[in-house]
């Protein structure tokens, strides 16, 4: 029971740190983009279609990725080229997500979707207690780990990965220096909506192989708040996400066995704990200072 | 919204045809406000599978409109009252939190009929509510969850705690226990009528839990392919979710709206629209239970039976019914009111769960 329960785990937390890695990168490089969840759910909506018409789950990830970066590129095309306000065209690029996938899907509502199914190595997943947990989950899981880790090596052991972070640090400087400051930017954007596209596709394909309207509920803005949570650290998003997880689906089965503590309280408990770790964070300010990226949000242009 | 064109050619052949007599008026119109998106296969899809059908069977004579996702608060009454200036003939609100903006609208609108789902306030001779006796199902589901289920123990994914769904438990406990009296229910409160990923997590947490049997309370089809992937049975909700489970799915309680909405606004081209307060189950075909399948004949014969016992009358609310701590709360023979059962906010006797308040 306790591997099904650690697997319901890494189910409900890889969408959420998929997502919250594609916006780390992003941020990173001094954007921020409020329009996860409309990424996402594009993602959703497009990876599900994909998939039903062809009946391959992995074309509609890919398509899911491809169309997450494209509604990347608009967000890019409006507040690196022309300059607008990032918070707004983020805001924006979510409400617009929201309502175009709607439209989109309405003739898959009501439809059983294609899944992914998990990975199956004789020997090693019918290993008893961790066969599963290790070898037995689906592919995307694993992608999520690998992403970890190479957006961890990305950043802090790569030349590209330091002109990333020195952009978003002080895009002047960067700028003064030779760096191509919005191309870099463009790059981060396109990344993080390919990683919210396929945290969308997660949804719709293996999560819950199914589209309705707004299925991600809100999953966007809590891979947002990861973001800040992790202090833009790759490996604490990964424990932020698992941490929301364990909560999450922990309090599902403390009602389950009939703790009589009340539900509605069980229910707050990822978000109570989320703020508890960002309020915990947030006292040592030097350190919070350190990790933001210092021109994040703020606009570039060069030459002026 | 398939409005205009097809409506300017149907009164312009009826014109023709039956040139100067009263059918070549306009037709009438109907608007419908949803709380969601008529694409969440739950709630307010059901409503727009009523609306469609009211299209089907009125065919020209009705025009229809509606607005979906609508928050219940101050805009709906923006949302209703602009409806009600744009001509709509009769105007149905299809969620409880759309009450009081109802009757607001209403009073300054008395040529207008409103109609307003799952409430009780009629403050204007051109208010009326309906709702559904979704309990009745919810009996029906307990009685085959008794008979199916090895373990003894059903889970059961609700909403939130309001008298509706506590009903409904509640159904489905009575229905266990005429089978067997030790029968369980695990509850898990999902705090939300829709997100597929927590439903889907829910419906985990119960099956690693030991429950062999599903029924929820709230509105995707997420728990039904869980229990489908891990191979046991459940229930629907407000459709037919047979597609998500072929192999699953024992029955679903369906709503239906649609035979109400085509009454209704017959009624008001006919005239002979009132006032009224309707609460139908079975006998009105306001529920209907999706095909038993998925087990043995016996089961579904006592199933079936079960059905027509409510529908000649018999109610799952009578005595002897004793509360969750053990004290009486109807006597033998006694039937529960309906305003009792709308503002019901305890357990019966056998459910473990504490009821958040």
């Amino acid at each position: 029971m306790l591997e099904s329960v650690l697997i319901t785990i890494a189910t409900a937390a890889t969408p959420l740190l998929i997502a919250a890695m594609g916006e780390l990168v992003v941020e990173r490089s001094g954007v921020l983009n409020l329009g996860v969840e409309g990424m996402m759910i594009m993602g959703a909506v497009t990876g599900f279609a994909v998939a039903a018409m062809t009946g391959s789950a992995w074309l509609g990830v890919f398509a899911a990725i491809l169309v997450g970066a494209a509604f990347a590129l608009l967000f890019g095309f409006l507040a690196l080229t022309l300059v607008t306000n990032q918070v707004a065209t983020g805001l924006a690029l979510t409400l617009f997500g929201l309502g175009l996938s709607g439209m989109l899907g309405e003739s898959f509502v009501g439809l059983p979707g294609v899944k992914l199914d998990p990975i199956y190595i004789p020997g090693l997943s019918d290993l008893p207690f961790v066969g599963r947990l290790l070898f037995g989950q689906d592919p995307l899981f694993y992608v999520s780990i690998l992403l970890t880790v190479g957006v961890a090596y990305f950043l802090f052991s790569t030349r590209a990965g330091l002109m990333l972070r020195a952009v978003g640090d002080n895009h002047v400087s960067a700028h003064a220096q030779g760096i191509n400051v919005i191309g870099i930017r463009y790059l981060a954007v396109l990344f993080g909506g390919a990683c919210a596209g396929l945290a969308g596709a997660y949804l719709s394909i293996v999560y819950t192989p199914q589209w309705v309207e707004n299925m991600t509920a809100g999953r966007g803005w809590i891979a947002l708040a990861l973001v800040v949570f992790a202090s833009w650290r790759p490996w604490r998003i990964v424990a932020g996400a698992y941490l929301f997880g364990g909560v999450t689906i922990g309090q599902l089965h403390a009602q389950a066995l009939g703790v009589g503590i009340p539900s509605q309280l069980l229910s707050a408990l990822p978000y109570l704990a989320t703020i508890v770790v960002l309020v915990l964070i947030s006292r040592n300010r030097r350190l919070t200072m350190m990790n933001t990226p210092a021109s994040l949000g703020r606009a570039f242009v060069p030459d002026r | 919204m398939k409005t205009s064109m097809k409506a300017f050619a149907a009164a312009a052949v009826l014109g023709f045809a039956a040139a100067g007599t009263a059918q070549a008026q306009d037709p009438t119109k109907a608007c419908f406000i949803y709380v969601g998106p008529i694409g969440d296969f739950g709630w307010s899809y059901q409503h727009h599978q009523g609306v469609l059908q009211l299209e089907k069977e009125l065919g020209d004579t009705v025009e229809t409109a509606y607005l979906e996702s609508v928050p219940e608060g101050a805009d709906a009454e923006r949302a209703i009252e602009r409806f009600a200036r744009s001509g709509c003939d009769i105007i149905f609100t299809t969620s409880f939190g759309y009450m009081d903006a109802t009757n607001k609208v209403a009073g300054r609108f008395p040529d207008v009929k409103f109609e307003h789902a799952t409430g009780y306030k009629r403050d204007h001779p051109n208010v009326s509510t309906y709702n559904s006796r979704f309990y009745e199902g919810r009996y029906v589901q307990g009685v085959i969850a008794a008979k199916m289920s090895k373990a003894n123990v059903a889970g059961y994914i609700a909403s939130f705690p309001i008298p509706e769904v506590v009903m409904g438990i509640n159904a489905f406990m009575l229905g266990a226990q005429s089978v067997n009296p030790d029968f369980k229910v695990k509850v898990v409160w999902a705090n939300t009528w829709f997100d597929p990923g927590k439903e889907a997590d829910a419906a985990k947490a119960l099956i690693d839990q030991g429950v062999d049997i599903i029924t929820q309370h709230t509105d995707s089809t997420a728990p039904m392919q869980v229990a489908a992937e891990r191979g046991i049975k459940a229930f629907g909700q407000a459709s037919d979710m047979i597609k998500f489970g072929p192999e699953t799915q024992l029955t679903s309680i369906v709503d239906e709206w649609g035979p109400y909405y085509v009454k209704r606004v017959k009624a008001v081209q006919d005239g002979t629209w009132e006032q009224v307060d309707v609460w139908g189950g079975f006998k009105e075909g306001h529920v209907v239970m999706a095909p038993y399948q998925n087990m043995p004949d016996d089961v579904k014969a006592l199933a079936q039976e079960t059905e027509d016992k409510i529908r000649s009358g018999f109610n799952p609310f009578t005595g002897p019914i004793n509360r969750q701590d053990g004290s009486p709360w109807l006597a033998e023979g006694e039937v529960a009111d309906d305003p009792t059962l709308l503002g019901m906010n305890f357990y019966v006797e056998g459910i473990d769960d504490k009821l958040p308040n």
